[in-house]
Formats: C-alpha cells, sequence, structure tokens
C-alpha cells in the first residue's frame, strides 16, 4: 500500500492549500474555454493568429499594470486592435496575410517590451510573461470566469455557423450569410480566450492553449462533436496536472500545462488509431507486403 | 418524378425574369482584365456550359455571378434580382471545385447537406422538421442516402460533387452553379452526376456547368457558352463548339484532327 499511499498524497496534500484550489479553477476553465476554441483555430489553420492575438496584448497587459485598470481591459483592447490592424493593412497592401500578421504582432509586442522597462518589479514581469497561477486575486478570477462564460455561450449559439465557415465560407457567402461578419465574431472569441489564457500560462505559452488540444483530438478523431470533447478532455487534464506538477516541482505552471498537452500531443501523434504514424506504417507495410493466403480463397 | 419541396423563390407575376441574367460584366484584378464584356442570359429550366480554358474566366464569373466580386461595369440579375437579393433569398448554389474542399474536415455528408438550410433556420441553426426532411429528400434524389454517415471526405469525387448538389436543393436553391463537376471524376461517377443534372433540369432548375472537357457537353447541356475573357460565341452546343470557335478559345497550336483545312 506504500506506492498507492504516495500517488493519492501526491494529489491531496497540494488540495490543503486555498492557493491550489483557486490556481486549479482557473487552469481548468482557461484550458476548457481554448480547447473549445482550438478545434477551429486548427481546422482553419489559424495557429499564427493565434501567436499574433496573443502577443499583441502585451502592451495593453503592461498598461492596464501600469494604471491601475483589470488586467483584462488593457489585453482586449490591444487584442481586438491587432486584430483590426492585421484585416486592414491585409486589405490595404500586396503584402501577404502572413506576412502582415509577422509585422503587425511583433510591433505590438516590441512596443509592449518598451513598456515592460518602465515597470519597477521584475517579479510582475515575469507573472506578465510567463503567468502567475498560483497567485490569482478574487478580481482575476472574476474575470477569468465571466469571459470564460461569455466565450462559451456565444460558441454554444454559433457553433453551427462556425463551423460552417471554417469548412466552405464561398457557400456561407451564397446563402446570403456573412462570412466577413463570421470571421469577425471568431477573431473576436480568439481575443477573449486568449486574455482568458493569460492568468494560466502566461502571454508566451497562451498560444499552446488555442492550438494544441484542438490539434490531438485532430489526429484521434474524425467526428466534429467528438473532437470538442477529446480536445476539452485532453486541456482540462493537462491542467489539472500541469498544476500538481508544478506545485510538486516548484516550478512555473504555464510550462509545465503546456508540458503536458504536448506530451498529449506526441502520444496522439504516435499512437493515434487510424491517423498515428505508427498505425500509418503498420497499415502501409500491411498493403505492400504480397498477399498472405487468404483461407476464402479469393 | 413528384413536385420538388417548396418553391422559395416567389413568383414574379407577369413574363418569368431569365434565371440568370449578365450584361457587360467587366471585371478586373489590378491591371489585369479577367472578364471584358460579358453577356450572359439563360432561361429557367436550362442546362448552359460554359467552356474555356483555365484562366478564361469562368470562376470569376462564377463570382461575379454570386457577388464575391463586384464587377468594375455591368450587371448581373438572377431571376430578376441583384446577387445580394438573390443569395438572401437562398436562390443560388455554387457547387465548388475539389480542390476548394478540405478532405479532412471532420463534417459528414448529412452534416454538408443540412448547411443548405442555414439561411431558413434561427440564428441558432437548430434544425427542424422540415430541414430534416429537406436533407433526406436531397440525399435521396442525389443517391447518398446510404453514404450520409460518411465523413465528407471519404467519398469518391463524384460522390462528394453529388452531396454539393444534394446541400444546393436542400437549400431550394433555383440556380446552380457547377465548377468543374467533372475533374478528378471516373466516367461512370460522370453519367450519374449528368443524370442528376438532368432531373434538376426537369424541376426547373438552371444549372450553369463550367468546364474545359468539351466531349460531353453536346450531349447533357441544352446551350454553351465558349468564353475567353470575353463570350466567344453563345447558342445551341452544335454552333458553339465549330472547329474554328474551339481553336480560337483553345489555343491554335493544338493539333486537332477533326479540323477540316
Amino acid at each position: 500500500m506504500e506506492p498507492l499511499n504516495a500517488v493519492v498524497e501526491w494529489f491531496t496534500l497540494p488540495l490543503q492549500f486555498d492557493f491550489m484550489w483557486r490556481a486549479m479553477l482557473v487552469s481548468v476553465v482557461a484550458g476548457a474555454v481554448c480547447a473549445v476554441l482550438s478545434c477551429w483555430m486548427t481546422l482553419i489553420g489559424w495557429s499564427l493568429m493565434g501567436d499574433a492575438v496573443s502577443h499583441a496584448v502585451l502592451p495593453g497587459v503592461v498598461l492596464s499594470y501600469l494604471l491601475g485598470l483589470p488586467f483584462a481591459v488593457g489585453a482586449l483592447v490591444f487584442g481586438a486592435g491587432s486584430v483590426a490592424l492585421i484585416g486592414v493593412v491585409n486589405r490595404t497592401s500586396r503584402v501577404k496575410e502572413d506576412a502582415v500578421i509577422g509585422t503587425v504582432f511583433t510591433a505590438l509586442f516590441a512596443v509592449g517590451v518598451l513598456l515592460v522597462s518602465k515597470i519597477p518589479s521584475q517579479t510582475d514581469l515575469m507573472h506578465i510573461l510567463f503567468g502567475n497561477v498560483l497567485g490569482v486575486s478574487d478580481g482575476d478570477i472574476a474575470q477569468v470566469l465571466a469571459m470564460g462564460a461569455v466565450v462559451l455561450a456565444v460558441v454554444l449559439i454559433k457553433h453551427r455557423d462556425l463551423t460552417l465557415f471554417a469548412f466552405d465560407r464561398v457557400h456561407a457567402h451564397a446563402i446570403g450569410l456573412s462570412p466577413r461578419r463570421l470571421e469577425t465574431l471568431l477573431l473576436g472569441l480568439l481575443a477573449v480566450t486568449v486574455v482568458v489564457a493569460l492568468q494560466a500560462v502566461g502571454i508566451i505559452l497562451v498560444v499552446a492553449m488555442v492550438i494544441v488540444p484542438g490539434a490531438t483530438a485532430y489526429l484521434l478523431t474524425d467526428r466534429f462533436e467528438r473532437m470538442l470533447v477529446i480536445a476539452v478532455a485532453v486541456s482540462v487534464t493537462a491542467s489539472v496536472l500541469g498544476t500538481y506538477l508544478s506545485f510538486h516541482l516548484d516550478a512555473a505552471t504555464g510550462g509545465a500545462v503546456v508540458a503536458v498537452q504536448a506530451c498529449a500531443f506526441a502520444l496522439a501523434y504516435l499512437f493515434a488509431p487510424a491517423h498515428g504514424v505508427i498505425a500509418r506504417r503498420l497499415r502501409e507495410r500491411a498493403a505492400s507486403r504480397p498477399a498472405a493466403p487468404d483461407p476464402a480463397g479469393r | 418524378m413528384t413536385a420538388t419541396a417548396a418553391d422559395p423563390a416567389a413568383g414574379t407575376g407577369h413574363a418569368p425574369a431569365p434565371a440568370i441574367d449578365a450584361a457587360g460584366v467587366t471585371v478586373r484584378y489590378g491591371d489585369v482584365l479577367a472578364l471584358e464584356d460579358v453577356a450572359l442570359t439563360v432561361a429557367p429550366g436550362r442546362i448552359c456550359g460554359l467552356l474555356g480554358t483555365n484562366g478564361s474566366g469562368k470562376s470569376t464569373l462564377f463570382s461575379a455571378l454570386i457577388g464575391l466580386i463586384r464587377p468594375a461595369r455591368g450587371r448581373v440579375l438572377l431571376h430578376g434580382r441583384t446577387p445580394d437579393r438573390a443569395r438572401k433569398a437562398g436562390l443560388v448554389a455554387y457547387v465548388p471545385q475539389s480542390e476548394q474542399i478540405d478532405d479532412a474536415f471532420p463534417v459528414r455528408v448529412r452534416d454538408v447537406v443540412m448547411m443548405g438550410r442555414y439561411g431558413h433556420m434561427g440564428p441558432t441553426r437548430r434544425p427542424r422538421r422540415a430541414d430534416r426532411e429537406a436533407v433526406a429528400e436531397a440525399l435521396d434524389r442525389t443517391g447518398l442516402t446510404d453514404l450520409a454517415h460518411r465523413r465528407i471526405g471519404a467519398l469518391s469525387g463524384g460522390q462528394r460533387k453529388r452531396a454539393f448538389v444534394a446541400r444546393g436543393i436542400a437549400q431550394g436553391a433555383r440556380v446552380f452553379l457547377l465548377d468543374e463537376p467533372f475533374a478528378g471524376v471516373d466516367k461512370g461517377s460522370e453519367g450519374t452526376i449528368i443524370d442528376v443534372m438532368r432531373r434538376m433540369r426537369d424541376d426547373g432548375r438552371t444549372l450553369l456547368v463550367s468546364t474545359h472537357d468539351l466531349a460531353g457537353v453536346g450531349d447533357f447541356c441544352d446551350e454553351a457558352v465558349l468564353l475567353q475573357r470575353r463570350v466567344l460565341a453563345r447558342g445551341a452546343p452544335r454552333e458553339v463548339l465549330t472547329p474554328q470557335r474551339l481553336a480560337e478559345a483553345f489555343g491554335m497550336g493544338r493539333p486537332d484532327p477533326a479540323e477540316e483545312a
């Protein structure tokens, strides 16, 4: 019973601390919301967009901090602003979209880096960049819960339109819907989601939260509904395990959560029953081998 | 054949307007003139072949017809309505080229066909009984009922085309734009697609079918348009598909044994 006790203790001991419950709550909510959105991000191919929005919020977060505003205010302004700016430059110049995205988000991130040097404490800087889920305030938790609820509610109402947009935007146009408006909606959801996850894993790693769960689930199923469920399951598990790991190893929570997600992706990449590398190799080998004598005689 | 599901296109009262009516359509991409003064009229219940090489402006014309691009000059009317109004009324369906669709996208055939109904649904697009019935009928008419639960990418090229046609039928569209429906489709499937197209025409729907494959055009099209940035010829397929005109549209360098010197 010795090892079993150790395992039980590994999971129960941290829960004696109030801050662990709070950290767990924020990680799990952020993980779930990000995972839902990640399914559409993966299918559309918007990982660079996720990277862009998450980096572009830096100046907003720093300004909020310096002005004593809730972090979400500045982050949302700059998240939505970066998306709008990318759209405008994309439509009004000949530069290709990925170059526009790369230019706009690094520009905003650079402004953030300049502003950061105005922050007196290095600890706060680290928290902005890498998250500080073990030290979230009641106000932070309230912001995360409110924004998470908004994203999930909008997704619940609009998920069919979002999938239509991801699958065939010409058809959306042809039946009188506005692909442009759906794109704006999805980008808006992305901006809010990034801000939700900011508290959990920090600016640098947010992009993983909105890509990796969807990418992992995509390797495991061909059904969109299942993809949503798997992505949320993977992401929430990673949030819980990552938070425990960070407690026991006394290491950064964001890094731990994303590392667990990466492990899940690696497992799916290798061992997924239909789309994994190993299964595909085995199929190829079986196909190339001369047909074994068939008892049916065909 | 039984009559089709409810006709969403309100009757216009007096003389029926052409299903497709384009005049003087000119489209520029920067300095490139993609379409020049294109005129095209197709009466309801006809199949019109849109012939031309790659880059002749077929896809651009489709985009102008569904209002994806605004012509620099000219006008487009579908059943007497502007593209915007026609789209809002669900009159027009676009059947995409194979490569425009992500094969691996996790949607089933039934989901795709249901997307045809979105314009008729409430804001959450939750299907009601009428929607499910329209989808079932569209699947039946295209012979896809047994494949309804397959992922769209698991279908053959020809079956996939029929799935997108079924989406337009479920939508109740009157005008169908089919972009290269025979590309990457074997002969047998081609025949099935043509059967489906003929039955749709017999329901009074109108089909504009772009293709650069001329073999079957005379067989299934009621009329044809030869496009090479502008309209080189239009009329009955026999009149359009003359060696001289084809040489003009498809390039002089091509040796053509049928051509009389």
